[in-house]
């Protein structure tokens, strides 16, 4: 899944450039344009077909089959509110799945944003060797989560390289996968480890095209590297942080693969995420009904933090270059 | 002094793949020595032929290979029609339609897996190969992407073909595909790695060991008698290899691609 927030932008600033260009009692002579209805829906058929059976038909199928007690063995029927009911005041782990989830997110969120824009600041600023610092803070983002959490399983088993570490530098904590209090932070370590480079690519490219000009008259003004940072850099990247905070909070929202590979959402239900407890509901106890309510209550959540997001984007993120 | 920092920052990250690399080429006895050995005294090369042949991955690693090729050879093909009528053709409700599409892009993989799984199991498809690859071959992410880059395209080049009577067809094969080809190869490269490191919808949709892709393989190595740590390692070395050698050899197109706003695909 993945949104590309700066196009739209691109779009949305294109508009009025292009319907100026129109003006009226002047045609649009563009021979392309003359193209048909029914040409358009040839050329489009494949790909809405296929949008309308395997996207759009699940996702209302899923919205009516929260409405349904349905189960592999048993009669379906429509049981109303139920399921969300239950969800919310019968369940007992439900809000403690939904409070790990949120708490996860914004960890992981703050921390891959700081992490990523660090090192990309960082890179920015090398005489030489760009290129390789960042292939090298990229490599894990092309491969699978599955294999990433597996090996870190490895490092931070009980009794795995990670505890003789930190045994070694006298730091005195519980082992990170098995303890309910730390295992969250395990997660949080491998998501960061496995994709801040994406962000850190993002916001490096967005960092090279910040003109030397800008940075040079700065510093003839006698500001400081931190004030032009502060003042230049971040307000010019601000719609690719933009734009890496709203997808990052979607992907995380999400996060299954590693929990799956690290921890199955243990011990107890410690590290079990929204997406976990859709699987595991929806696949392992086969509660089909039940696994789409939370479900949509994980979708309502992607929705309505990317319209916060959408919304606060006007108070910190500056379009005009 | 700036390198200094970085390099010990780079090689304090690589860590993992040092570990990963080096139990999968060691005796089991050493994996949990203490304290840790970080070189082994043997390299045990015979664990990649043992791992490959074991579950067996390599026919995991085949199927990944034809379900990720398959999947972004339909999603070139699809994307690339719709995108030209986005981009190209004017019809009543284009807009309207594409906001749609842009609508989807949203729609989290979890809601879509349970009546997609319900779906399969109408259709015959679980643990098939068409179960595999047909729902996912179809997503708004590609068609919006080369949209992005049809729009990009001088008017002038298709109108001169029109009146020379190229059909709308004709146009995009022979001038919009060629000249979209950096588009082409980014989107290729994010719905290639994409499916390559899918999990969700694999572990649902498939049984047993005929249709595993490899990440599920990997999952497979935690038996019942405790975790086969040397083969898991090598089997997850080989899962990377691709991804690595993609990394290494399209950072180019990767960094151009994500600086123009592109490159968020896949997962």
């Amino acid at each position: 899944m993945s949104v590309d927030y700066a196009a739209m932008r691109h779009d949305t600033a294109a508009a009025p450039l292009a319907s100026r260009r129109v003006r009226p009692g002047s045609t649009d002579r563009k021979p392309s344009v003359r193209g048909s209805f029914g040409l358009a829906v040839l050329f489009l058929l494949p790909s809405l077909l296929g949008l309308t059976i395997f996207l759009i038909g699940p996702l209302v199928a899923s919205l009516v089959l929260s409405f349904t007690n349905w189960q592999v063995i048993g009669t379906t029927r429509f049981v109303g509110f139920t399921n969300y009911v239950n969800l919310l005041t019968i369940d007992p782990i439900f809000w403690k799945i939904l409070r790990t989830t949120l708490l996860y997110t914004a960890e992981y969120l703050v921390l891959n944003i700081v992490l990523s824009l660090t090192i990309a600041v960082w890179i920015s600023r090398l005489a030489w060797g760009k290129t390789i610092f960042r292939i090298i803070f990229f490599l894990p983002t092309f491969m699978p989560l599955v294999g990433v959490a597996l090996v870190w399983l490895l490092i931070l088993t009980p009794g795995g390289v990670f505890d003789w570490m930190m045994a070694g530098i006298g730091l005195k904590i519980p082992n990170l996968v098995t303890n309910a209090d730390y295992a969250l932070q395990a997660v949080v370590l491998v998501s960061l480890w496995s994709h801040f480079g994406y962000n850190m690519l993002l916001f490096g490219a967005a960092l090279e095209s910040v003109p030397q000009s800008y940075l040079d008259a700065a510093a003839i003004d006698g500001a400081t590297a931190w004030q032009q940072f502060w003042r230049i850099k971040l307000p010019l990247i601000s719609p690719s942080l933009f734009f890496g905070t709203v997808l990052t909070a979607i992907n995380s929202l999400q996060t299954f693969d590693q929990v799956y590979a690290l921890t199955h959402g243990g011990p107890g239900s410690a590290t079990t995420t929204l997406g976990y407890a859709i699987y595991s509901q929806g696949f392992v106890t086969y509660k089909l009904g039940y696994a789409s309510a939370i479900a949509w209550v994980l979708f309502a959540i992607i929705m309505m933090l990317t319209a916060l997001q959408l919304h606060l984007q006007k108070k910190w993120v500056h379009y005009e270059i | 002094m700036i390198h200094g920092g970085i390099v010990v920052a780079a090689m304090v990250f690589l860590f993992p793949f040092f570990w990963m690399v080096s139990n999968a080429l060691r005796r089991d006895a050493e994996i949990f020595a203490h304290p840790p050995i970080f070189v082994p005294e043997t390299l045990v090369w015979k664990n990649f032929v043992d791992a490959w042949l074991y579950l067996p991955f390599g026919r995991f690693f085949l199927n990944s290979l034809f379900v990720s090729a398959t999947v972004t050879l339909i999603t070139l093909v699809v994307s690339s029609l719709a995108a030209y009528a986005f981009s190209r053709l004017r019809w009543v409700g284009r807009d309207s339609l594409f906001v749609v599409y842009l609508g989807t892009l949203m729609v989290p993989q979890a809601v879509l897996v349970i009546p997609l799984f319900l779906m399969m199991g109408v259709l015959g498809w679980i643990d098939t190969y068409w179960g595999l690859i047909i729902p996912m071959a179809f997503s708004s992410f590609g068609t919006f992407l080369l949209r992005q880059f049809f729009l990009t395209i001088p008017a002038e080049l298709e109108e001169a073909a029109l009146m020379d009577g190229a059909s709308h067809l004709r146009i995009l094969v022979t001038i919009f595909v060629p000249l979209a080809k950096p588009a082409l190869g980014l989107l290729a490269l994010f719905t290639f790695t994409g499916q390559w490191n899918a999990f969700l919808w694999p572990l649902i949709v498939v049984n047993g060991p005929d249709h595993a892709t490899l990440p599920l393989g990997l999952t497979l190595f935690q038996g019942q008698q405790g975790t086969q740590w040397s083969y898991m390692m090598a089997g997850a070395t080989i899962a990377m290899v691709p991804g690595f050698a993609l990394t290494v050899l399209m950072h180019r197109y990767i960094f151009k691609g994500i600086a123009i706003g592109a490159g968020f695909g896949g997962r």
